[in-house]
């Protein structure tokens, strides 16, 4: 009877066009040991003064994804992120040991220029800070600086990255006018413009979206998942459902230790540390 | 990793809400568990008036089932739960599924008992179809103590035993054959005999998905249609 109840196409069902759909996982799978590593942090501590503010850090951060960092307040999450392209260099007291690696050469080692570092390297922070100049001059400013000086190469860079940002339809016919009359999520679209007119390889966000409305956030975010395709993002955050819609690998730190690193998805089905469990469910730690 | 540890959450109310849930579930699941028991004796006793008692109350694991999954969505919706949460929520809404399922085979199973309680000659002989409901109602019950408990191995344990059940089956269906060749006079009775101990089998399936969840909940691995060893396979295997 149970024989009469299977259909005779099970047996070869997993051909033809439909195979996929008999996956028992239809979503990839993301293996970190298979990305191509932008960035690399090796025995990695930070000093404030006396005080260790990260503890051996080692982890490797995969090209063209998008990795975010989670951890409570304190953590060492945004220090970790100002690692990346030597921000804490203006911090008199701190003082960092081990490496970090961009294309296998490390950062913080004499002769490196922070200035060339910081253009491979972009940032964006929590609150946006555009220049106090007309929209077009912000994202044209690092190219000026670099002595660009051709109207033509200028414009259409402008345009590029404001279209790259997702900004270009809503200030195309305003770009002379001062960037401080754009909204809050326009003005950190702005900035995003601004960090990639200068093509950087990797655009570290600190809270790019906690001072936003939620539809900016949105915004935001789908434009972190279509800047993936050309550049490797870091996105530190408090909000962890952002970390787990835009990211594809989440790191959650803990008082200054890396806890649990791997793939989003697992990492909020089913974590493999109490303490992120405890974090990401909002239980006591 | 503890198993439950639902009364952690910083938030109260969450705890409140997901305790509230799990034991709406276990609620649900006595009911159903009342329902296969009367149906079951409806049947053994040729009581119509209990069959049709047992019958009319399937609402009630109904009405169960559809509360439950709304408080489940506006969780999903107000709290969007994470890890175990997530899992856990997940669990119940696939739980409550196959209570609700094994809730209709009860009825099913006293539907034929008032079909066979209004016929004047007995079919008399139960001793077989009351052994595999008694087995099968044990799977239930600890399935659902695996589930409140989030106990892996007893899951497991509900798992081994659907296959037991399997073979009850084959037997019974074996015996109610040949009563059949025996006396053609009798088929008509002794089908309805069968379609009972066929949703008694159905309910042993269920018992084991639920039990499946449960592995799922605590191991966070989908161990869905996949043989028994490799299901205890996965389950021993560490990440």
């Amino acid at each position: 009877m149970d024989t009469m109840m299977n259909s005779p196409s099970q047996a070869n069902a997993p051909e033809g066009k439909h195979a996929h759909l008999f996956d028992r996982s239809t979503h990839e799978k993301l293996d970190l040991s298979k990305e191509d590593i932008a960035l690399e942090v090796r025995d990695l501590n930070l000093y404030y003064g006396d005080a260790r503010a990260l503890n051996n850090i080692s982890m490797k951060i995969p090209a063209k994804r998008v990795t975010a960092f989670i951890g409570p307040s304190g953590c060492g999450k945004s220090t970790l992120l100002r690692c990346f392209n030597r921000m804490n260099d203006l911090v008199d007291s701190c003082r960092i040991e081990g490496e970090l690696l961009l294309e296998g050469q490390n950062i913080y080692e004499r002769g490196v220029d922070v200035a060339e570092l910081r253009r491979r390297i972009g940032m964006v922070f929590q609150k946006p800070n555009p220049f106090p100049k007309s929209i077009y001059e912000n994202v044209a400013y690092g190219l000026r600086l670099q002595g660009v000086k051709s109207k033509r190469v200028l414009d259409e860079v402008v345009e590029r990255s404001l279209r790259g940002a997702a900004l270009w339809d809503e200030v195309k016919d305003r770009l002379h006018e001062n960037a401080f009359g754009l909204s809050g999520g326009q003005q950190q679209r702005l900035v995003i413009a601004r960090a990639i007119a200068i093509e950087p390889e990797v655009i570290l966000l600190d809270e790019p979206a906690s001072a936003l409305d939620p539809i900016s956030t949105l915004k935001i975010e789908e434009l972190i998942n279509e800047l993936k395709d050309q550049y490797t993002i870091v996105i530190v955050t408090h909000n962890m459902q952002q970390a787990a819609r835009v990211s594809d690998y989440t790191a959650f730190m803990y008082v200054g230790d890396l806890i649990e690193y791997g793939d989003t998805d697992t990492l909020f089905t089913n974590p493999l540390k109490k303490k992120t469990e405890d974090y990401i469910t909002g239980r006591y730690g | 990793m503890d198993k439950i540890n639902i009364g952690q959450h910083i938030s109260q109310q969450f705890n409140v809400e997901l305790e509230d849930i799990r034991n709406r579930v276990m609620a649900m699941g006595g009911l159903v568990e009342q329902q296969l028991v009367a149906a079951t004796k409806a049947m053994v006793d040729g009581n119509g008036e209990l069959a049709e008692q047992t019958y009319n109350d399937d609402y009630k694991v109904n009405a169960m089932e559809v509360g439950i999954d709304e408080e489940c969505s506006r969780i999903l919706a107000r709290r969007q739960p994470t890890a175990s949460d997530l899992r856990l929520i997940v669990a119940v809404i696939k739980t409550i599924t196959d209570l609700e399922r094994i809730g209709d085979q009860a009825k099913r199973v006293a539907r034929m008992a008032q079909r066979l309680a209004s016929d004047d000659a007995k079919v008399g002989n139960y001793v077989e179809l009351q052994h595999m409901a008694d087995h099968v109602r044990h799977m239930l019950r600890d399935a659902l103590d695996a589930f409140a408990r989030m106990d892996v191995d007893a899951a497991l344990e509900v798992a081994r035993e659907d296959l037991k059940v399997d073979k009850e089956y084959e037997g019974l269906m074996r015996q109610l054959i040949t009563f059949m060749m025996e006396d053609p006079r009798t088929i008509t009775r002794v089908l309805d005999v069968m379609w009972a101990a066929r949703a008694l089998e159905r309910v042993g399936d269920h018992a084991r998905n639920i039990c499946e969840y449960v592995i799922y909940f605590v191991k966070g691995k989908d161990v869905r249609h996949i043989s028994l060893e490799s299901m205890e396979e996965e389950v021993r295997r560490e990440r």
